[in-house]
């Protein structure tokens, strides 16, 4: 190990988490990479008051999309519906492609995009553990902002683009 | 900070701290590897802690701590004493740099006040002047003792594990706790620690795959949590202040969940000496409200945004301090007060204002931000030169939030900055700079977009986005109460 690792190492700011890219949520409110796959919320272009929890698999690239309510999406059949698509896009535009190809363990040849390199088929994931990961998601707006002085933050600057 | 005050800030030393960080290392190390089973190697780097620490209160539970974890009994209590002692070692660290620092610039610094008056963890007893709503603040902030002990079961199952052994169920498990710590406004404190945490575990999960892991960091948020996990927070007894509020800049803190900004300031009252004072507002997050964006979170205090924005002093009125010079900013206490420019304020007032106090539970360097004023310097890469003597710029704070760039730092000749101390160096913070760009003076303050962006191409790039926040709230109404 060289010097400048066991200085990293033995500092109490670094950046651990990649900072994500600011994009438009209307369509697809939320997106995650976590419990093993690319997960997320998509809008419905139709109801205002549904929404589709869709998600990839790492490894097995799996898909699944259905709504809310566990009903499984219509269009989903043998390849992406237009949920998954829009997932996969957004994800793309938060993380960075190297990000998402790397956790869904995907070789993505140069130039092309992240759907044309999975070939996965559709796999029924409960839509309740995704969803209720977005309510909770959510539920943060709800928390009332705090005056107190929180020496912890010290930890946590807010810093700017990777140079 | 003159070029003279920097070459004594700079220079060796001080004494000791190198040894207390090699002790602090070797426990970090042991943490990393978890105590599970405690390997030759660790359970030494164990005994060196608790023997450093022999002669101070907590030597006997240190020894016995030691010991037991060494011998595969992981209680509670032992590493409660752990944790309180790496928290001493940083604690000293922090008495020694601090010293250097504050004899450096000739500042001078109140002392914490006497245990009798502040036992922050005996309730609302005797809370003075202060409203209700502020003493909940300054006792233990009244967390739940189940939630404590929540938090304790988590932290006692990353140690057992050690980092190396971190997966998305462990992550997973913290959720709960943190969820209900969120509920407690007396608790925001270890609930933004415990998810920056969590949410860096849970990116770098399987642990075990990583290139290096970030032991010291990691071990700092575990420590502190584990302490705040005994009974809540030790903010001290606050007193109501009246007065001027000379703003210096701000400072943005951050992660995934949370957003805060902290205004460094002095504060004029009648007839007293002018202090150094700071205040500062969170707001809970997402991970997609990034950049300038973040503002828009702020807009309940219209008072603290619009001067930091419009760089004017707040008359405030009966505003609760706390010992460690913390200002719970109440907006409706506040008044917008005249035009002040903060480099005016830190050329008029920072030399002879009086620092406040660090609560001893908070005394480690990463708490080390002290306000300074330096001009006349010229700028090469990452290093910042004032008459020979050299700083690190710090050039990773510079929020994407805020107009402050590594260009305009590299054109300045006068910042208002704090003074960290990170990785065994010195670094300098930049919160507002005078450059000169294109021939032409100007002057950038981090707080300038505080009621919103000021650049038309920000606004523009902003507004492509569309409004996050109101997004999400709308999504957040429609879903969340089904």
């Amino acid at each position: 190990m060289d010097a400048d690792e066991t200085a990293w190492e033995q500092r109490s700011v670094v950046r651990v988490v990649p900072p994500v890219q600011p994009r438009k949520l209307a369509k697809v409110p939320f997106v995650e990479l976590a419990d093993g796959r690319l997960q997320g919320v998509v809008s419905s272009g139709s109801d205002i008051e549904r929404v589709y929890v869709s998600s990839i698999a790492a490894g097995t690239h799996d898909l699944s999309c259905s709504t809310n309510n566990n009903r499984p999406c219509g269009a989903l059949h043998g390849y992406a519906c237009k949920h998954i698509r829009m997932l996969a896009d957004e994800a793309v535009l938060q993380y960075g492609l190297d990000r998402v190809a790397r956790y869904l363990r995907v070789e993505v040849p140069e130039g092309a995009g992240l759907m044309s390199a999975l070939n996965g088929t559709p796999q029924r994931t409960p839509a309740a553990v995704v969803f209720s990961r977005f309510l909770r998601h959510l539920a943060y707006l709800e928390v009332p902002d705090s005056t107190e002085p929180l020496a912890e933050l010290h930890w946590f600057p807010a810093m700017g683009e990777v140079r | 900070m003159l070029d003279v005050q920097l070459g004594e800030l700079v220079g060796d030393g001080p004494a000791g701290v190198e040894e207390a960080l090699a002790l602090v290392a070797g426990f970090d190390g042991a943490l990393g590897h978890g105590f599970a089973r405690v390997a030759e190697e660790d359970a030494a780097a164990l005994a060196a802690l608790a023997g450093a620490l022999a002669g101070s209160p907590l030597g006997d539970r240190l020894a016995e701590a030691a010991e037991k974890v060494t011998a595969g009994s992981v209680a509670d209590e032992h590493l409660a004493a752990l944790a309180g002692g790496r928290a001493a070692l940083f604690g000293a660290v922090h008495d020694a740099l601090l010293a250097r620092l504050d004899q450096a610039l000739g500042r001078s610094r109140t002392s914490w006040p006497s245990a009798a008056t502040t036992d922050a963890n005996t309730g609302a007893a005797s809370v003075g002047g202060a409203t209700e709503v502020d003493a909940g603040a300054a006792s233990g902030g009244g967390v739940p003792e189940n939630v404590l002990a929540g938090c304790r079961v988590w932290l006692r199952e990353l140690a057992i594990t050690g980092w190396r052994g971190v997966d998305d169920d462990l992550v997973s498990g913290g959720d709960q706790v943190i969820e209900a710590l969120l509920a407690v406004p007396g608790s925001r404190g270890l609930a933004v620690l415990l998810d920056g945490l969590a949410a860096e575990l849970r990116a770098s999960s399987p642990v075990a795959t990583m290139d290096r892991v970030p032991v010291r960091r990691w071990a700092d948020l575990w420590t502190r949590g584990l302490l705040l996990a005994q009974s809540g927070p030790w903010h001290g007894v606050p007193e109501p202040v009246s007065g001027r509020l000379l703003i210096l800049g701000a400072d943005v803190h951050e992660h995934a969940t949370v957003v805060r900004v902290q205004v460094h300031g002095v504060l004029e009252e009648a007839g007293g000496q002018a202090r150094l004072v700071r205040t500062s507002v969170a707001a809970a997050k997402v991970d997609t409200i990034v950049g300038p964006s973040v503002w828009r979170l702020f807009g309940g205090r219209p008072v603290l945004m619009g001067a930091l924005a419009e760089h004017r002093s707040v008359e405030i009125d009966g505003m609760p301090l706390l010992p460690g010079g913390d200002l719970l900013w109440h907006d409706d206490r506040a008044r917008t007060g005249a035009e002040a420019d903060p480099f005016t304020t830190a050329r008029v007032q920072l030399a002879g204002a009086s620092a406040p106090a660090t609560p001893p539970l908070d005394r480690h360097p990463v708490r080390i931000a002290e306000p300074v004023l330096v001009e006349g310097y010229t700028v090469d890469g990452h290093v910042l030169d004032l008459g020979g003597n050299k700083l690190t710029l710090d050039l990773d704070r510079l929020p994407t939030s805020c107009p402050l760039t590594p260009e305009l730092v590299a054109a300045s000749s006068a910042c208002i900055g704090l003074v960290r101390r990170d990785g065994g160096r010195w670094l300098l913070q930049p919160l507002a700079v005078q450059a000169t760009v294109k021939k032409k003076p100007v002057t950038v303050h981090n707080g300038d977009w505080a009621t919103g962006p000021t650049d038309p191409k920000v606004v523009k790039a902003e507004a492509k986005a569309g409004d996050v926040v109101a997004v999400l709230r709308e999504r957040a109404g429609r879903l969340l109460r089904k």
